[in-house]
């Protein structure tokens, strides 16, 4: 209801605007996944098919130094109600001048430096029914402040609300064994969802080096997820602790290398444990005298919790290879291997995109699972490798 | 005999312009063409990008760019891209440098990320055309040694033909032979030579224009690759200076606003 509201406000906003000084951009997406194997879970769904629409408005006046941004998304799937969602990824107002910038309203932040997961990252909620990377994020209500000095920014914010992380529904597929029923969530906070958040982040380029600390203090984005009944079933029920985390992000830019650093301190009462990522990219530019870079990508996931943690990456390495083909089409291709240091599980997955014509790209994924039988919590992906074709039309 | 001396310690004092050597030729006439290009602050313009492969197949980016002029070291540029739609607000910030690399980032709207690059690439295509990294950076006097060849005529102009030599061992050319208008002082033509010494590509940059009374600007640039056949036109338009830029429109935060 609430976001109905919101969205009529936001549509009557944008008629109102003159059609001049707006902007539009956006896609539209087709996309297809083809599963290779029979599921785990008898109700999860074979082959599927998904659109999604993410229509971009955006209008600045006083030269600039105003501006509101709205960007809608949704989402409908074949076979999987819970992936069939909408979203507002933005609607907010900023305010621009020299030393400080305002945003108000529902919008998107991202913070860190590595590639194989995020961990720094920790205003915006994962969309994880959109894709189990964790890439994509909800819009976060929010006021942020930056101020902008010599020795770097500083962003202070204040987080009104809190969204809880989609997950795949009964039919959803590549999901984990058992399932996350949302019906279930339960906080530490008294007030639940209604929870306001702080952060607060000081980032800086010093030289080669981009360097950020960052603080949050609020609602965990990384629910506790515990087993219990539902209806019969056993499903995994998220619970959602109050945190302090802690976290730095660093990155040197030496000839071909960059080298890369995040590591968190995360603290409740519940749950505490440090995580870090780092690694480098290496490239090799004009591979066999064409103009193709070739990039290898290495990351180091640690956990201090070792195997007792919740996430499916500790103690991992992520080796990857980018192809830039640097072409008209703007092709490229990555093909990274996750693999467990203590067993022989192995995360091994494969992304390529072209541009087709001016407005057209196609996108092709393909995701394999090989799980060793001891590691809970990649298990439940053995059985749901599958290929994924993307046709978005931009404009 | 004193007379002699004299004549001789003279002619040591007050070196005429025909005694210079080659190479000082040619860096004066470089340090000349930059001086006169000196003192524009910022500007901003936008570029049409025109792509065609061997077959005559055309595509098109249409770019937003503004820089800003750094006394002593290189400029502070920004470009923002409005089409192939799938990258549009996609935008590279880049900060030249003359003795270090330069400083480089990228913003990603999907995401919402600011990525720093590795600029080291400064021979790999810009936006897939023919014009490398290095081609569209700003042209600062120390990045090469230079070499005067001669004056002739090119088109009906009077022109310095002088060669210059990247300093930076990154680049991908061993060396570049430039035609420099002696009236304007820019240059008209550009000839590039790949790491193995043989012709690459040529460069025409033509229709300049002045701007505020003195600085001169091409409206047209057309890039020809000689090995595979391709080429990339530039069209510039909306040249726009004394906008007020100041380094907070060159930083990582303006970057995510870049529209």
């Amino acid at each position: 209801m609430r976001k109905a509201r919101l969205l009529t406000a936001a549509l009557m906003l944008v008629i109102s605007l003159p059609a001049h000084s707006v902007s539009w951009r956006g896609n539209v997406t087709l996309q297809e996944r083809l599963f290779l194997q029979d599921p785990a879970d008898p109700r999860q769904h074979g082959n599927n098919f998904s659109v999604s629409a993410q229509p971009e408005m955006y209008h600045d006046w006083s030269e600039g130094k105003q501006s509101i941004s709205f960007i809608p998304f949704v989402r409908l799937d074949q076979g999987d109600d819970e992936r069939t969602h909408a979203d507002i990824r933005e609607l907010s107002w900023s305010y621009i001048s020299r030393a400080y910038e305002w945003t108000v309203g529902i919008s998107k932040v991202y913070w860190g430096v590595t590639e194989s997961q995020h961990l720094v990252d920790i205003i915006n909620q994962t969309d994880q029914v959109e894709d189990y990377d964790q890439e994509e994020k909800l819009g976060q209500p929010m006021a942020k402040l930056s101020l902008i000095r010599d020795w770097g920014t500083v962003d202070l914010f204040v987080l009104p609300g809190f969204r809880e992380r989609t997950f795949p529904g009964v039919e959803g597929r590549p999901r984990v064994i058992p399932r996350v029923e949302k019906n279930l969530t339960s906080y530490e906070s008294s007030q639940e969802d209604k929870h306001v958040d702080f952060a607060a982040r000081w980032s800086h380029a010093i030289g080669d080096m981009d360097i950020g600390l960052s603080w949050f203090h609020g609602t965990s984005r990384l629910p506790i997820l515990t087993p219990a009944q539902y209806n019969g079933e056993i499903v995994l029920a998220p619970f959602y602790q109050i945190i302090d985390q802690a976290g730095l992000d660093v990155q040197l830019t030496r000839g071909s290398w960059l080298w890369k650093l995040e590591a968190i301190n995360l603290d409740g009462n519940y749950v505490k444990y440090k995580q870090a990522t780092g690694g480098f990219e290496y490239t090799f530019y004009g591979i066999a005298s064409s103009a193709a870079d070739l990039g290898l990508v290495v990351e180091y996931l640690y956990d201090s919790r070792g195997e007792l943690a919740t996430t499916a990456f500790e103690d991992d390495f992520l080796t990857g290879l980018r192809l830039t083909l640097n072409d008209e089409q703007s092709t490229d291709a990555l093909l990274g291997v996750i693999k467990d240091t203590d067993d022989d599980s192995y995360l091994v997955s494969l992304e390529a995109n072209r541009r087709i014509g001016e407005s057209w790209k196609l996108s092709i994924q393909a995701s394999k699972f090989l799980v060793d039988g001891l590691d809970q919590s990649l298990k439940s992906f053995a059985e749901d490798d599958f290929l994924q074709v993307e046709l978005g039309y931009y404009f | 005999m004193k007379k002699v001396l004299l004549l001789l310690l003279l002619s040591l004092s007050v070196t005429p312009a025909w005694a210079l050597t080659a190479e000082e030729k040619g860096l004066k006439i470089a340090q000349n063409a930059d001086q006169r290009d000196s003192g524009w602050g910022d500007q901003k313009q936008t570029m049409e990008m025109i792509l065609r492969n061997k077959q005559g197949q055309e595509s098109r980016r249409e770019i937003r760019g503004r820089s800003l002029e750094v006394i002593g070291d290189g400029d502070k540029s920004m470009s923002i891209f409005d089409t192939p739609a799938d990258v549009k607000g996609t935008a590279f910030l880049s900060f030249t440098h003359v003795n270090k690399p330069d400083d480089q980032w990228l913003y990603l709207p999907a995401l919402k990320r600011v990525k720093r690059i590795a600029s080291k690439n400064k021979s790999g295509p810009f936006m897939g055309s023919e014009f490398a990294f290095e081609d569209m950076s700003s042209q600062e006097v120390d990045k090469y040694t230079y070499k005067w060849l001669r004056d002739e005529q090119l088109d009906g102009k009077d022109v310095y033909v002088i060669e210059r030599v990247p300093v930076d061992k990154n680049s991908g050319y061993t060396r570049q032979i430039v035609w420099i208008d002696k009236e304007i002082e820019q240059p008209l033509k550009v000839e590039f030579y790949d790491r193995k010494n043989s012709l690459l590509k040529t460069l025409v940059l033509s229709e300049y224009q002045q701007y505020l009374g003195k600085y001169w600007r091409p409206d047209q640039m057309m890039m020809d690759n000689h090995q595979s056949g391709k080429s990339t036109q530039l069209l510039f338009s909306d040249y726009s200076f004394n906008n007020g830029f100041s380094d907070r429109d060159f930083d990582r935060n303006s970057l995510k606003r870049a529209r």
